[in-house]
């Protein structure tokens, strides 16, 4: 029945100037998302809508749920278009599409005519007093409510009729490509797709770096990362995912340094590494999985010895989430299933019993001295040897 | 150099099986029980195979019945007698180093009511007969035991279960699951006093997909799948004909050559244990000193080492292209302690330190040699940089 959709969008209606801008990116976000659906689609812009018209049959629920992924879109509105065939031929057509979507039919309504092709023969007012009458002798336990209707119907008059009443509620956000790019730092936890999927709600493109660490994780636990990504990108669209070798830089921290504070120097490695590829891929700052006091390393005296490397900003989307919270995300995304697979991640397997909890940044700084001789070399290898997977 | 230590978890096919398999899939496609030529055609492959596994476990064709999987015979095996046998009694016996195909359906069947006895093994992993005696009760009206331990190799002693358990109670069932036994070792089910014996395919350098139930033409027992009827009704589904004589041939292959095979491969195992005990802090498991190698399964060498974890050595192994198993693979995606290393007695602390190297009749001693060369290498180092206290 229905044959388009019309996208309502939140935030990019108030932007000034710029507003084509965004509106561009979403429609080409739309067509991202619906390549992978079945059935050929139109996506248009005209008088501050996007229209998507299916050229084809297609799979509405399929397409209401690609939609539903793309940030950008506030509303879904399944649309019933018809050509104009006289006034009488369209209250049949009304009284018809109620039957069908609205099979419990003791609610009240509200007609609201548009009239865009002023040549039609009625103004709206008419056309919703008229068609209001031609529902009420349909439907007598039906009841017009003017102030708060159950069932708004929306009637457009242009060159053909569209009719739509239904509002599914879409993603929110802004369309990811408006808001610059960030680095994520991907792990194969709970925590890290999730920030990922929060900033690039905001409408940044995401790259994602991860660090393995051979033979101490596996190419499972590597491919774990991917499906990750995998499932991100579906709401992001693809994703360059840069693989770092960083066994032998773990390996030499944790000769090098002391035990308790390998975790904190590791992740400062980790930060630098990751910097160094954003402002490569012109990245405008990372994100981060880290929240307040989750682990050792995560405890405001850490973030301060993690973030003092890094010029870029670092986001961390998650900072003041429970883990319950941040969990609840990662099921409504997809996530949770794939980031609970047990495989061991590289800030794990040497991590000491007692990590330090409130590092003093000049001891650390001192401490990292004792890798001078090498780490410079071990950090170039390390990037010279990026592997980068795509992923889409 | 690829060297492939994961044979207890599958094998590599034999190229005949191969070409078997393809012949089956694209020339004799035909459904055994379609009237017609093509139907008869596979029929035949399929009493073919059926005789192969007769002849070599001397028992009647009749009583060959083929499964998806091991796991599939075992699950059969178990639920199928002990449901047809509920009146005469709700006692199971097993032990407690079974593969999960054995135990999980036996706390399945626990959750029916019946009551399962799990025997205790000794630090070789075997069970005590002793034990077997005094769990059997008048109720019992299953015993299930393995042949050869997927994980250490330990070989039970079934033909002397066997007639313990026929002294004690000629109505008792017997069963044996012989997925890493059988193709490795004589085994004759008529002497031996088994009931009902399960085999797998790709254990045994055949396809994957295809699992064997041996039963014993008395033996009371219940069809736990429905459909259209085949095998005697106790197994419907139309039978997968290039999975099960592709089976048969990789058998035929195997038990024609055993005995010169299974020299080789205890002098392989022999070998190994002796370049593997140089290295320091390295425990074999179930081979106390007492024991010489010819007692255990000629395929699994079970060793573990002290102080590196055991998913980074096979890892470190996997980099040199190397092939080998944490535990064993089926239990690989819920990483937790072996219950066949607990219940020998392992000292905990090396039960995440355990590795599992399994033989098949591919291996070569200049494989192992390279191994062992791994081993030395690569040891000292994964120690040198470990999870410190």
């Amino acid at each position: 029945m229905f044959t388009a959709f019309l996208i309502k969008y939140a935030e990019i209606g108030i932007k000034g100037r710029n507003r084509h801008l965004f509106e561009d990116a979403l429609v080409h976000q739309i067509k991202y998302a619906l390549k992978k659906c079945e059935g050929k689609f139109l996506i248009h812009k005209t008088q501050g809508r996007i229209h998507v018209d299916a050229c084809s049959a297609f799979d509405f629920d399929e397409v209401v749920e690609h939609l539903q992924l793309v940030f950008g879109i506030s509303g879904i509105c399944p649309v019933v278009s018809v050509e104009d065939e006289g006034f009488e031929k369209l209250c049949d057509t009304v009284v018809d599409y109620i039957a069908k979507v609205y099979p419990e039919q003791n609610q009240t309504f509200k007609i609201n005519a548009r009239r865009a092709r002023k040549d039609y023969p009625k103004d709206s007012m008419e056309i919703n007093a008229d068609i209001g009458e031609a529902v009420l002798n349909a439907y007598p336990q039906m009841r017009v409510d003017v102030h708060n209707p159950d069932i708004l119907l929306n009637i457009e008059i242009r060159e053909k009729i569209y009719m739509y009443s239904e509002i599914i509620p879409g993603p929110g956000g802004m369309p990811v490509g408006t808001g610059g790019k960030a680095m994520l730092l991907l792990s194969g936890g709970i925590d890290s797709p999730v920030a990922g999927y929060m900033i690039a709600k905001r409408g940044v493109k995401i790259d994602a770096v991860y660090f393995h660490a051979p033979p101490y994780t596996s190419d499972r636990a590597k491919q774990k990362v991917v499906d990750l990504a995998r499932i991100v990108s579906k709401y992001t669209g693809p994703i360059y995912l840069h693989v770092i070798n960083f066994t032998d830089i773990q390996l030499y921290i944790h000769e090098k340094c002391p035990h308790e504070e390998l975790t904190i120097i590791m992740r400062r490695y980790m930060m630098r590494i990751a910097e160094h590829l954003a402002k490569e891929n012109e990245c405008l700052g990372l994100i981060t999985g880290e929240s307040i006091g989750q682990v050792a390393s995560q405890t405001m005296h850490s973030l301060i010895a993690t973030n003092e490397v890094c010029e870029l900003p670092v986001y961390r989307p998650l900072i003041g989430f429970d883990k319950q919270e941040i969990v609840e995300v990662s099921e409504k995304i997809g996530t949770f299933e794939t980031s609970i697979l047990p495989y061991e991640d590289c800030c794990t397997i040497f991590v000491a019993k007692h990590p330090v909890t409130k590092p003093n940044v000049n001891v650390i700084r001192r401490h990292e001295h004792n890798l001078d001789e090498q780490i410079d070399a071990l950090v170039k290898t390390a990037l010279e040897t990026d592997e980068l997977i795509i992923v889409e | 150099m690829e060297v492939y230590l994961d044979n207890s978890a599958t094998t590599k096919a034999f190229l005949e099986v191969a070409e078997l398999v393809k012949k089956l899939m694209c020339e004799d496609y035909g459904n055994p029980s379609s009237l017609h030529r093509k139907g008869v055609q596979a029929e035949n492959h399929l009493r073919y195979a059926k005789e192969t596994f007769a002849k070599i476990l001397k028992v009647s064709e009749k009583e060959i019945y083929f499964t998806s999987v091991g796991t599939e015979s075992d699950n059969l095996a178990l639920i199928g007698c002990a449901l047809a046998n509920r009146r005469k009694g709700m006692h199971l016996i097993t032990t407690q180093i079974e593969h999960p195909a054995v135990l999980q359906t036996m706390k399945y069947l626990e959750s029916l009511g019946f009551r399962v006895t799990y025997l205790p093994v000794d630090r070789s992993g075997c069970i005590r007969l002793e034990d077997l005696k005094n769990a059997m009760t008048a109720e019992t009206i299953l015993v299930s035991i393995m042949h050869t331990n997927n994980e250490v190799g330990s070989l039970q002693p079934i033909a002397e279960a066997g007639e313990l358990i026929k002294r004690m109670n000629p109505s008792t069932l017997f069963h044996v699951d012989a997925v890493q036994g059988f193709g490795k070792a004589k085994i004759y089910p008529k002497k031996m006093h088994i009931d009902l014996l399960s085999a797998s395919g790709h254990k045994i350098h055949g396809p994957k997909g295809v699992g064997l139930l041996y039963i014993q033409e008395k033996v009371k027992i219940q069809a736990i799948n429905y459909g259209g009827g085949q095998q005697m009704n106790l197994r419907s589904g139309t039978e997968n004909v290039p999975g099960i004589a592709g089976m048969a041939k990789a058998a035929e292959l195997l038990y024609g050559s055993l005995d010169q095979d299974l020299e080789q491969l205890y002098r392989c195992k022999q070998h190994f244990i002796d370049g593997v005990r140089r290295i320091e802090g390295v425990q074999v498991n179930g081979l106390p000193d007492c024991k010489c190698v010819e007692r255990t399964a000629p395929h699994v060498v079970s060793v573990s080492f002290a102080g590196v974890r055991s998913e980074v050595l096979l890892h470190a192994l996997e980099e040199a292209g190397i092939y080998v198993s944490a535990g064993s693979a089926c239990s690989a995606h819920k990483p937790q302690p072996s219950a066949t290393l607990k219940a020998m007695g392992v000292d905990p602390k090396l039960l995440s330190s355990t590795i599992r190297f399994s033989f098949s009749v591919f291996t070569t001693m200049e494989e192992l040699d390279y191994t062992l060369q791994v081993l030395y290498d690569k040891i000292p180092m994964l120690r040198k940089y470990t999870r410190r206290a």
